[in-house]
């Protein structure tokens, strides 16, 4: 039976039939020697697992890296330590402005301004954020915060290592969020 | 018929207690070795490691494992039938710690002077003796599932006991083959009768009947319906924990050692090398516990391998095609050697 009509003719239901194998009949003594020959069959199957090797990651010592678009903690920064930006190195980036605050969609992000004075200049702009806490355990990771920064102060790192034993040890301040981590999440290159 | 073989030498009884702490020694140190294997080895049939966190590459885990099963608290349901409910694992551990007094793991060489059988006991019966202990070994599946007081424990014993049943009769007549050929029961005679040629050969048939009856009597996959962890949450050892639970891996992991012992005995040419009727006599136990090895790694890789058996397929693959291919066989064999020796 041919599925596909002649060219020109009329459509008939006979064009639609099609022809089904099925499987023969289970039992017997056929279906004894059919289920040794499969046997066999997913034995060397198994077998090939054996000599493709083990595709397991040694997750604490062995990571998986992340992409560099992974949003993993956040990062606060401050000004690199270099002579062309006009005397705001080491300042942090934060002005206190609270805009991130405001895009935060699951409300995880305190932030509470101070002055700067000439005496203790904080950051490169008028105010600082005297406080600036981001409680991780209700940080959804979607990344507004950093989208709605001004001056890229606030942005999403690579870390994913965020488990404590503590509710309230989860709500990162801004020494936490402006220091380095400790061990850093291997980084996959572009397009890897 | 004695039940002893007849051989031509005289053992002292301590070198008999010897020999049977040292096998008993033996055997309860390739069980942990077993449990690790398939473990490791299981693993590596599914792309991953296996246990390695226990020691150097994971080589204590199983050690790990019995520490923590007999440091639990031994407890049972109130519907359980006490003196049973204990006794059952202890009939399953000590049948298949007997199992394997008759494998031999060499002939009798001479150790200092005397000559000393590299084996527990040369029984005259051989295979009636494994058989007559793996039908007391079912007993203890059966009182342990029924004892326990619990459903699901009494499903997984009645189907062990259906299943060993039905499989013990095909594996039964599988060998019936090898004896008809050897024209003796005894194990190291058998062995011997080999020297022209395993027995792997003439009795393929046979071979392949006795290893898928050999799967299903060690209730390992795909005949481990007795114990199916995905329907009877553990089968007949549902209720037990602790040292008990212990006792029955212990015995589930020996017969697998045991059934691989008799395998390599009827069928490989226990301690033969083919082609070096020579080789020094310290070498023999090596050659067997390379055979059995062998025998064990191809259980764990079936288990890896084939999902469990439907109850009625197992069933009709047992009676209907199993046993009928297992008289066959002896049929053939006993018309075949009849014709050639008259």
């Amino acid at each position: 039976m041919s599925a596909t009509p002649p060219s020109g003719a009329r459509w008939s239901p006979f064009y639609d039939q099609i022809e089904v194998q099925r499987a023969p009949e289970p039992g017997g003594a056929g279906g004894a020697y059919r289920a040794f020959g499969e046997t066999l069959r997913g034995l060397k199957t198994t077998l090939a697992r054996v000599v493709e090797g083990v595709s397991t990651i040694q997750y604490p010592e062995q990571k998986v890296a992340v992409y560099p678009r992974f949003r993993g903690r956040h990062k606060l920064h401050r000004f690199e330590d270099s002579t062309d930006n006009g005397g705001k190195a080491g300042l942090e980036k934060c002005v206190g402005c609270s805009l991130c605050a405001a895009a935060c969609p699951a409300d995880c992000i305190r932030v509470v301004a101070a002055e700067n004075t000439p005496e203790m200049r904080v950051s490169a702009g008028e105010r600082y954020a005297a406080v600036y806490e981001i409680n991780m355990s209700r940080c959804i990771f979607c990344g507004y915060c950093e989208v709605a920064c001004p001056f890229d102060a606030i942005t999403m790192g690579h870390d994913y290592e965020l488990s404590d034993y503590n509710r309230s040890d989860l709500i990162f301040t801004k020494e936490m969020l402006l220091a380095e981590p400790l061990d850093a999440s291997p980084l996959r290159a572009e397009g890897e | 018929m004695t039940p002893l073989a007849i051989v031509d030498y005289y053992e002292a009884w301590w070198i008999q207690i010897i020999k049977a702490v040292l096998i008993f020694a033996i055997g309860l140190q390739i069980v942990p070795v077993v449990l690790l294997a398939e473990r490791k080895l299981l693993g590596r049939f599914q792309g991953r490691y296996g246990p390695n966190r226990v020691g150097p590459y994971g080589v204590i885990q199983p050690l790990a494992d019995i520490v923590k099963l007999l440091g639990k608290e031994q407890s049972r349901p109130n519907t359980s039938i006490g003196p049973l409910y204990i006794l059952a694992p202890v009939i399953s551990i000590m049948t298949a710690v007997a199992t394997f007094a008759i494998i031999p793991f060499g002939d009798a060489p001479h150790i200092f002077g005397t000559r000393v059988g590299l084996y527990g006991i040369d029984v005259s019966i051989g295979p009636l003796y494994i058989f007559a202990l793996s039908a007391i070994a079912f007993y203890g599946l059966m009182l342990g599932g029924w004892a326990s007081g619990s459903k699901y424990s009494f499903l997984g014993a009645m189907r062990a006991a259906a299943q060993l049943i039905s499989y013990e009769v095909s594996q039964g007549l599988a060998l019936v083959g090898v004896l008809i050929t050897a024209g003796t029961l005894s194990l190291t005679q058998i062995v011997h009768a080999q020297e022209g040629m395993w027995y792997i050969v003439p009795q393929l048939a046979g071979f392949l009947i006795f290893m898928v009856a050999a799967f299903a009597e060690t209730n390992r996959a795909p005949f481990d319906l007795a114990e199916a962890d995905a329907e009877l949450v553990g089968g007949y050892n549902t209720e037990y924990g602790g040292g008990r639970f212990a006792s029955y891996y212990f015995a589930e992991y020996l017969n697998v050692v045991v059934v691989s012992g008799v395998a390599t005995t009827l069928f490989l040419g226990g301690w033969l090398i083919p082609g070096w009727h020579s080789e020094p006599a310290w070498l023999d136990p090596f050659v067997v516990l390379f055979k059995m090895t062998l025998f064990i790694i191809f259980f764990i890789w079936i288990r890896a391998t084939l999902p469990r058996l439907r109850y009625d397929q197992l069933m009709s693959f047992g009676w209907k095609i199993l046993l009928p291919l297992a008289t066959l066989n002896t049929l053939i064999t006993a018309i075949v050697v009849v014709a050639v020796h008259g």
